[in-house]
């Protein structure tokens, strides 16, 4: 749902990035960053699925994301991995990653080469969420960066105050008896949730998608409270009725939910919650605003924070993002890219 | 007003009918009667004059957020809605409130109205400074005056009745009129919504307010099962259903009021029904439908409409449109309530009084009779010819209800198939509110020729929004998005690929549009995915549908 922008007509034949059909492109050093096609060698943001696809020759990305991307694109990938602001060489051009804040291992991709560099954002956030690395502002002269929330109306509350709103929500609901079952994307949202929420207000169930997941959180030693599935021992009705269940969105109105009767509580996490209109598309009792990308101040301070002249934008409200970026006298155009359409957080249709 | 805005966040944020009536409920025992009244006159759908010119209000929230107007539009775009747009780009508050609800409408917001624009500016943004986050919402819903939280009026009427622990249709019989434009409803008028029955008080019969109206429900079944579900004719009054305003017209101390249906006066619009209504006696209320009327026949709705959009209702006007009250039923006469008559009975009564009276502007809307259900059906198929939408089937026996309900009777609409035909989609608009962001107000066009004419070029002729599920318009919406030509403000043209089939009561020439035709109530019935768009209607198949001028 990509907003439609100009694209790159100042693209100057020395870029160190350019957008081809098969995905962004270094050049001078001949590799791929986030293909969406199959390539030879690509550099891997993250490990969400428009980012991260099936089929290059070789991948290249940070050491936490290692779990992640053999549990979705096989364990036989050829995958070389790299901790943060360590440099590889490639091709003359010196490649080294950084926290990008969004989920474990995401990172910017920072090339230098001849003197230039260059930083590509993959996804990020700008605030520390405590289960991955805080986003870092690299400094660079070309700036590529996401706009998915780039819109003055999306504005995100400190994250404590979103966890204090669901665990409210879900002291209430066991009060009343009935099951809390909260909605959120499996890689990264859930995490959060799970590290974020107060475990003391009752049990917590998470739906067997998000397990590989979470298991590869406490593997890179982010705390994660105990929960339990719905097939374990001592896991009854009554346990449910008190309890927070995390579920992928997919599990909306699946026969999965039975199980905690008629009359549970559902609530999404996402940062389209911010709009009554979303929420109430979603038709689910409450809609949490939380997000694992930048809002509109935070896209503005990580731009400003790399002190870069000329910013690209990626997937979101580009259009928007570019328009604003040139009315504040930096160059500005846009990438055309296929992220966003499969992400997991993409816009609600 | 943060008690206001609590309950207002507790109703939006559930789609359980059980939590809304129980937050209702707690909201109106726990706040002063002064906040409970403006609280229900809003729930229950009141809206007061413009406070603030909505230009002024965009400007100046633009301004506050401090940004560019394009960013204000895109931002207004994306949420489709100018309140929620507004409280989520103004900064955050610096200064804070402790003042109720009634005092933030009547002495923050009400005196607004019509202040100089400087000083209208500087107490707008004074009163914005003090705002909490979760009070922005209501406090712009109040000003743009479009406060829709998902609650019906009816169970704003249970919760009164609950509180109140009186009937709910005593309830529903007092909050007729609560909500007009200039009401100012005080602790007093909300006491007095539940407040005990008095026995042997009369409760009406006072003010000019209308009665609840009551409501007709459709009928579709096959001729055959007619006599099973209804019995013989006999039983039954019927007419035509008219096309035009249902209306009460009320006469009481020397003063004659008449109310629409959204419980709006509507008397300064139509001065020539005012006066036949000064000309009955004290104590009567009429109900029926106002339509244009010449040469002894209703006018299409669009005659009417001509009407309703004019400020001032000069001689010239009336002269052109001339209107009447179709009136079917007498619910007050000489100051008793009548309703719990049998419509036979009070159809008795209300043509006397027509005939008593002997005014132009009132007529009594005309009874159909025929042997059987399949000769008066036969005589329904004329009902497109004559303009109207088909026949009402009133029991003889049906008291008045209050609202749609079959309890003491019922009245039945048995409205003709909708006029349709298969058109194309040319533009597309993003909604509001639960279609925010969504492409889902169309602009649908026919050809201006038969396929074989050379260059033939599509025309537009309606708009319509309803009629898709939530699954087809997402579908739609994704098309649109692919197929988008240009965009122009909020608004797409789009390569036409999408045949729908439209669906419409009405129909009648009009210079107003470019195909120089206007339907009335529009809706899709049907996408013709397995249509080409060549396949579409032209404007010949829309015209053949106008009705043949009057002789």
């Amino acid at each position: 749902m990509a907003d439609e922008a100009p694209t790159s007509p100042a693209s100057r034949p020395d870029d160190l990035v350019v957008a081809r059909p098969e995905g962004l492109y270094c050049p001078q050093g001949g590799f791929h960053i986030d293909a969406w096609r199959p390539v030879e060698r690509c550099v891997i943001t993250h490990g969400h699925s428009d980012h991260a696809r099936m089929g290059h020759g070789h991948y290249l990305a940070h050491t936490d994301s290692a779990g992640v991307l053999r549990a979705r694109l096989g364990e036989d990938i050829d995958l070389q991995t790299l901790p943060y602001s360590e440099t590889i060489e490639h091709n003359g051009v010196r490649i080294s990653l950084h926290p990008a804040g969004h989920v474990l291992g995401s990172s910017q991709v920072r090339l230098e080469h001849q003197g230039r560099v260059w930083v590509v954002s993959g996804d990020y956030k700008t605030e520390a969420d405590g289960t991955c690395q805080p986003f870092e502002p690299v400094p660079c002269q070309v700036f590529i960066t996401e706009s998915t929330f780039g819109l003055p109306i999306y504005r995100w509350a400190p994250q404590s105050q979103t966890f204090a709103e669901i665990a409210q929500w879900w002291r209430a609901n066991a009060a009343d008896g009935r099951a809390s079952v909260l909605f959120c994307y499996a890689f990264g949202k859930a995490q959060r949730i799970l590290h974020g929420v107060d475990a003391s207000v009752g049990p917590i169930v998470v739906h067997g998608a998000l397990e590989p997941l979470d298991a590869a959180y406490r593997a890179a030693g982010v705390a994660l409270p105990d929960t339990v599935r719905v097939t374990d021992d001592g896991v009854d009705a009554a346990l449910l009725r008190r309890a927070l269940v995390l579920a992928p969105p997919s599990a909306q109105g699946t026969p999965w939910l039975r199980r905690f009767g008629s009359d549970y509580s559902d609530a999404f996490a996402s940062g389209w919650m911010q709009l009554r209109g979303a929420r109430r598309r979603r038709a689910v009792d409450r809609g949490f605003v939380l997000s694992d990308h930048a809002d509109w101040p935070g896209l503005q301070s990580a731009i400003a924070g790399t002190g870069a002249e000329r910013v690209i934008v990626t997937h979101g409200s580009a259009a928007v993002l570019v328009r604003w970026l040139c009315e504040l006298g930096l160059e500005s155009h846009g990438f055309h890219t296929e992220y966003g359409e499969q992400d997991d957080e993409a816009p609600p249709a | 007003m943060k008690d206001f805005a609590a309950l207002y966040a507790t109703l939006d944020a559930t789609t359980s009918s059980l939590a809304k009536q129980a937050a209702l409920q707690a909201y109106l025992r726990r706040v002063a009667p002064e906040d409970a009244a403006w609280a229900v006159y809003f729930l229950a759908g009141g809206k007061p004059r413009q406070i603030v010119p909505v230009k002024l209000l965009r400007l100046l929230a633009q301004e506050a957020a401090g940004l560019p107007e394009w960013l204000f539009e895109e931002s207004y775009q994306a949420v489709g809605d100018l309140a929620e747009t507004i409280s989520l780009l103004l900064p955050p508050p610096q200064d804070s409130h402790e003042l109720g609800l009634a005092e933030w409408v009547e002495e923050q917001l009400l005196p607004l109205r019509g202040l100089p624009p400087e000083e209208l500016t500087d107490r707008l943004r004074a009163q914005w400074r003090r705002l909490a986050a979760a009070e922005r919402l209501v406090y712009f819903k109040l000003i743009t005056g479009a406060f829709r939280v998902g609650v019906s009026k009816l169970q704003v009427t249970q919760a009164l009745a609950a509180v109140g622990d009186v009937d709910a249709k005593r309830v529903a019989q007092r909050l007729m009129g609560y909500t007009h434009i200039g009401a100012r409803p005080s602790g007093e008028a909300y006491r007095a919504l539940i407040a005990p029955v008095v026995e042997g008080q009369h409760e009406i019969g006072t003010g000019g307010q209308p009665y609840p109206f009551f409501l007709a429900h459709p009928f579709a079944l096959p001729l055959a099962d007619f006599d099973a579900a209804l019995g013989p004719p006999a039983g039954w009054i019927v007419e035509w259903k008219w096309d035009g305003i249902r209306a009460q017209l009320v006469k009481r101390g020397g003063q004659a009021w008449l109310w629409s249906r959204g419980e709006e006066l509507v008397s300064e619009r139509f001065p020539e029904l005012t006066q036949m209504g000064e000309a009955l006696p004290d104590g009567t209320v009429l109900d029926g439908e106002v339509v244009v009327w010449r040469e002894d026949r209703a006018q299409p709705f669009a005659e009417l409409q001509k009407r309703i959009g004019r400020k001032t209702v000069g001689a010239k006007l009336m002269r052109d449109l001339p209107v009447v009250l179709l009136a079917y039923d007498l619910l007050e006469w000489e100051g008793r309530d009548l309703r719990g008559l049998p419509q036979s009975q009070r159809r008795e009564m209300l043509d006397e009084v027509v005939t008593q009276l002997r005014h132009p502007a009132l007529v009594a809307s005309p009874m159909l009779t025929g042997e059987s259900w399949a000769d008066l059906a036969r005589q329904r198929e004329a009902a497109r010819e004559r303009g109207v939408e088909g026949l009402m089937l009133k029991q003889r026996a049906s008291r008045y209800g209050v609202g749609r309900t079959k309890e003491s009777g019922v009245w039945w609409k048995w409205k003709i198939d909708p006029m349709s035909v298969d058109a194309v989609l040319i533009y597309a608009q993003r909604g509001h509110g639960r279609r925010a962001s969504l492409y889902s107000d169309y602009t649908f066009a026919v050809w201006d020729a038969p396929p074989e004419a050379p260059g033939r070029k599509l025309v537009p002729f309606a708009k319509a929004y309803s009629g898709l599920s939530d699954t087809e318009m997402a579908r739609v919406d994704a098309l649109i998005r692919r197929t988008t030509i240009e965009s122009f403000g909020p608004v797409r043209s789009v390569t036409p690929t999408m045949v729908f089939e439209l669906g419409f009561e009405g129909i009648a020439r009009s210079t107003r549009h470019k195909s120089g035709i206007a339907v009335r109530f529009p809706r899709m019935l049907r996408w013709r995915e397995d249509k080409p768009v060549e396949e579409a209607d032209t404007l010949q198949t829309l015209a053949a549908l106008l009705p043949a001028d009057p002789p």
